[in-house]
C-alpha cells in the first residue's frame, strides 16, 4: 500500500516538474516576444522617443494627435510588426502540425511541396501573366490549396498514410520546382529578379490591408487546431493504436491537414514563402520543452519571435539597404537550431 | 519492422541478379540513344565510323566525340553517383527524405559557385567544378561536425536537422547575393537547374577519380547499411562499429554527391526517389538496393537528357527539369500502386 502511494507521489512530482518547465518556457518566450515587439515599434530610421510611441498607440483613445509620429508608428511600424507576428505564428503552426502528423521532423510545408505549389503558382503569375501585388498573392494562395488537395487526393487509397503523403509531397515538390526552374531559364532577367524577390519573402511592403485576411483566417483556424490537437497525441502512437483508443483518426487528420494548409497558404499569400520558419519552430520548441508537452503554443511563440527578430535584423543590419526578411530567417533560424543542437548535446541529453 | 536480418536467399537472389543484367542492358541502350540522338541528325553509319575511325575534319565526327560522348559519360557517372548517394544517405540516416539537398551538399556547392561568379567573376564551367566540389565538401563536413558533437555521435535525426539548418543558412546567403547582383543571377540561373549540356571530356577527367572512389565505398557499405537499418542497438549487438559505419557511409555520400554536383549542377529528386524505386523491387536488403539504385538512376537521368534534347527544338530542356517532369509522375504512381517498404 505504501509502495503504491510512493508511486503516485513520484508521478505527481514528475508531472509537477514538467508543468513547471512548460509554464516557465512559455512565459519566457512570451516575454521575449513582447520585448522584441516593443523594440520593433521603437527602432527605425525616424527616431521616435519611447513616450511618443506609447502616446501614438493610445492616440485613438486619448485623441492626442501628432500626425507625423502617428503615421510612422500606427501605419508603418505597427502593421509591419503585427504582420510579422501573425505570419510567424501561422508558419510555425503549419510546420508543427505537419511534423507531428507525419511523424517526421523534416516534413514541414517547405519540404513536402505545399510551399513549392504556392511559389510555382506565384512565379507563373509573375512571369507568364506579368502580374504583381495582390494578384500574385491570390495566385500563391490558390497554388498552395490546389497542391495540397492534389497531394491528399493522390495519397488517398483506403485512407492516407503518413509515409505516402510525404513521398507524394516530395514528388509534387520536384514537379513544382521544375516548373519554376523552367520559367526561370525562359524568362527575361528582369522578370526573374522580380520573381526571386517574391520567392525570398519580404515584409518591406507590409500594410494594414495584408493583415485582415490572415487575421480572419487565424480566428477560424486556431480554435479548429485547439479542438483537434488532442487526437494528435493519440495519433503519435500510430494509426491502429489511435483508432483502438477511440480517436477518429481519418476525420481529425483531414481537419488538421486542412488547418495546416490554411496556415501555410494565408501566410505565404501575405509575405511570400519565407523559408525555414515553419521548419524550425517545432524542433526548437520541442527541444526547449524537452518532453514537457506537445509544444504547439511554444512553437507558435518561437515562430513569431523568429519572424519578428529576423525582420528587425533585416531592416537594421545594413545601414543602406533593407534586406528581405526571408534572407535573415534562414540564417537566424539556422543559427538558433544549431546552437540548440550543440547545447543540448553538450549537456548529454538523449534526443 | 522485422528483426530478422536480411539474408542472401538463393531463391530470391536469382531473379534479382537477372534483373540487374536487364538493367545493364537498358543502361547500355540508353547510352547508345544518347550518342545517336541530338539536334543535328547523324546517321548510324556515321556514328559507327566516328567511334571506330575518327576523322577530325568531319563535323559529325567532332559532334560525336566532343559533345555527345562526354555528355553521355557524364550522364552515366552522375546518374550512378546520385542514385548511390541517395541510397547510402537514406540507409545511414534511416530517413526516407534524406538526399544530397537535405544534408547541405547542394547548398554548399551553390554558395561557392555563386561566390566565385559574384566576387571573382568566374564564368568557365571547368572552374565551377572545383568550386562546387569544395563547397559541397565544406558544407557536408560542417554538418557532420555539428551533428557529431555529443556522446552519441551523429545520430540520424541530428544529421538531418543540422543539414537542413545548414541548407537554410547557406541558401539565405545565396539569395542575398543573387538579389543584389543581377549579373550573377543571370549566370547562375542556368547552372542551378542542373544540366549535362556542354560538358567536355575535361569534366569527366576531373571528377571520374572521385566518383570511382565514391562508388567503391558506397557499394562496399551494403552490409553496414543493412546493420544500421535495423537500428543502432541491434547493429551494435551484431558487433558493428556504428560510428565507423556512419562515417564511411557519410564519406561515400559526400564524395558522390559533391562530384556529381560539380559535374552537372544540383540535380534534385534523382537521389531522393530512385532508392525508393529500387527498394520496391528488391525489398529491404541494401546489398541489392545499392546496385539497383546505381543502375536505375542513370536510366532516369540519361533518358531524361535524351528526351530534353528532342522535345523542344531548336532549343533543349535541361536535364534537371525533365527528370522531375518525367520521374515525379512515375514516382507518384509507384507510391500509390505499391505498398512501399518504409525505412
Amino acid at each position: 500500500m505504501t509502495l503504491a502511494l510512493d508511486h503516485t507521489a513520484i508521478v505527481r512530482s514528475i508531472r509537477g516538474r514538467l508543468a513547471l518547465r512548460r509554464r516557465s518556457i512559455t512565459l519566457g518566450l512570451a516575454l521575449a516576444l513582447a520585448l522584441t515587439f516593443a523594440l520593433a515599434l521603437y527602432l527605425g530610421d525616424y527616431p521616435v522617443a519611447p513616450g511618443d510611441v506609447l502616446r501614438s498607440l493610445f492616440s485613438p483613445l486619448t485623441g492626442e494627435v501628432n500626425k507625423g509620429v502617428d503615421f510612422i508608428v500606427l501605419n508603418v511600424r505597427v502593421p509591419r510588426a503585427v504582420l510579422a507576428v501573425l505570419t510567424g505564428i501561422s508558419f510555425a503552426l503549419s510546420g508543427i502540425i505537419f511534423q507531428t502528423l507525419l511523424r517526421n521532423p523534416l516534413a514541414s510545408p517547405d519540404i513536402i511541396g505545399i510551399s513549392h505549389g504556392a511559389s510555382a503558382s506565384a512565379v507563373f503569375c509573375i512571369i507568364v501573366f506579368g502580374m504583381s501585388g495582390l494578384w500574385v498573392s491570390f495566385g500563391a494562395f490558390a497554388g498552395a490549396i490546389l497542391t495540397a488537395l492534389a497531394i491528399y487526393g493522390l495519397a488517398w487509397r483506403n485512407g492516407v498514410t503518413a509515409y505516402r503523403v510525404v513521398l507524394i509531397g516530395i514528388g509534387m515538390a520536384a514537379i513544382m520546382s521544375a516548373v519554376m526552374s523552367y520559367l526561370f531559364t525562359r524568362a527575361r532577367l528582369f522578370e526573374v529578379q522580380q520573381a526571386l524577390a517574391w520567392l525570398i519573402g519580404s515584409l518591406n511592403a507590409a500594410n494594414a490591408a495584408d493583415i485582415y485576411p490572415l487575421a480572419l483566417a487565424l480566428l477560424v483556424l486556431i480554435p479548429l487546431t485547439i479542438a483537434l490537437v488532442r487526437t494528435l497525441d493519440a495519433m503519435q502512437l500510430g494509426d491502429d493504436t489511435a483508432t483502438a483508443l477511440g480517436a477518429r483518426v481519418e476525420f481529425s487528420r483531414l481537419g488538421l491537414i486542412l488547418a495546416a494548409v490554411g496556415y501555410a497558404a494565408f501566410a505565404t499569400a501575405a509575405v511570400g514563402p519565407v523559408s525555414f520558419v515553419a521548419f524550425v519552430a517545432g524542433p526548437i520548441a520541442r527541444r526547449l520543452l524537452n518532453g514537457a508537452g506537445n509544444g504547439f503554443l511554444q512553437a507558435a511563440l518561437v515562430g513569431a519571435l523568429v519572424m519578428l527578430g529576423s525582420d528587425m535584423v533585416a531592416q537594421h543590419a545594413l545601414p543602406s539597404i533593407q534586406l528581405p526578411v526571408g534572407v535573415v530567417t534562414g540564417v537566424f533560424g539556422a543559427l538558433f537550431l544549431l546552437w540548440l543542437l550543440t547545447a543540448s548535446n553538450r549537456a548529454g541529453r538523449v534526443n | 519492422m522485422t528483426i530478422a536480418a536480411p539474408t542472401f536467399d538463393a531463391r530470391r537472389s536469382a531473379p534479382l541478379l537477372l534483373g540487374l543484367v536487364g538493367l545493364v542492358a537498358i543502361v547500355l541502350s540508353i547510352a547508345f540513344l544518347s550518342i545517336t540522338v541530338g539536334a543535328r541528325p547523324v546517321s548510324l553509319d556515321t556514328v559507327w565510323a566516328a567511334l571506330t575511325a575518327y576523322n577530325p575534319d568531319s563535323t559529325d565526327h567532332r559532334i560525336i566525340w566532343e559533345l555527345r560522348l562526354p555528355r553521355t559519360v557524364v550522364g552515366l557517372l552522375v546518374g550512378a553517383a546520385l542514385g548511390l548517394a541517395g541510397a547510402v544517405l537514406q540507409g545511414a540516416t534511416r530517413n526516407p527524405l534524406a538526399d544530397p539537398s537535405i544534408l547541405g551538399i547542394h547548398a554548399g556547392a551553390a554558395l561557392f559557385v555563386v561566390l566565385g561568379v559574384a566576387i571573382l567573376g568566374i564564368s568557365q564551367l571547368s572552374i565551377y567544378v572545383w568550386l562546387a566540389f569544395a563547397g559541397a565538401g565544406a558544407a557536408m563536413l560542417a554538418v557532420y561536425a555539428i551533428a557529431s558533437i555529443g556522446r552519441e555521435g551523429a545520430t540520424p535525426i541530428k544529421l538531418a536537422l543540422a543539414g537542413s539548418a545548414m541548407t537554410a543558412a547557406l541558401q539565405s546567403i545565396v539569395s542575398a547575393i543573387l538579389l543584389t547582383s543581377p549579373r550573377t543571377l543571370d549566370e547562375v540561373r542556368f547552372w542551378q537547374v542542373g544540366s549535362l549540356a556542354g560538358r567536355s571530356m575535361d569534366v569527366v577527367v576531373q571528377v571520374a577519380p572521385f566518383l570511382a572512389i565514391g562508388i567503391v565505398l558506397a557499394l562496399a557499405s551494403g552490409r553496414m547499411l543493412d546493420g544500421l537499418s535495423m537500428g543502432e542497438d541491434v547493429a551494435r549487438a551484431l558487433g558493428q562499429n556504428v560510428r565507423r559505419s556512419r562515417a564511411i557511409a557519410g564519406l561515400a555520400a559526400v564524395i558522390l554527391a559533391g562530384a556529381s554536383t560539380a559535374a552537372a549542377g544540383p540535380i534534385a529528386f534523382v537521389g531522393l526517389t530512385v532508392p525508393h524505386v529500387a527498394r520496391a523491387i528488391t525489398g529491404p536488403n541494401y546489398r541489392w538496393i545499392l546496385p539497383y539504385s546505381m543502375l536505375l538512376a542513370p536510366i532516369l537521368l540519361l533518358g531524361a537528357d535524351v528526351l530534353g534534347r528532342i522535345i523542344a527544338p531548336p532549343g533543349e530542356v535541361q536535364v534537371g527539369i525533365v527528370t522531375a517532369f518525367l520521374g515525379a509522375p512515375f514516382f507518384i504512381a509507384l507510391v500509390r500502386r505499391r505498398k512501399l517498404a518504409s525505412l
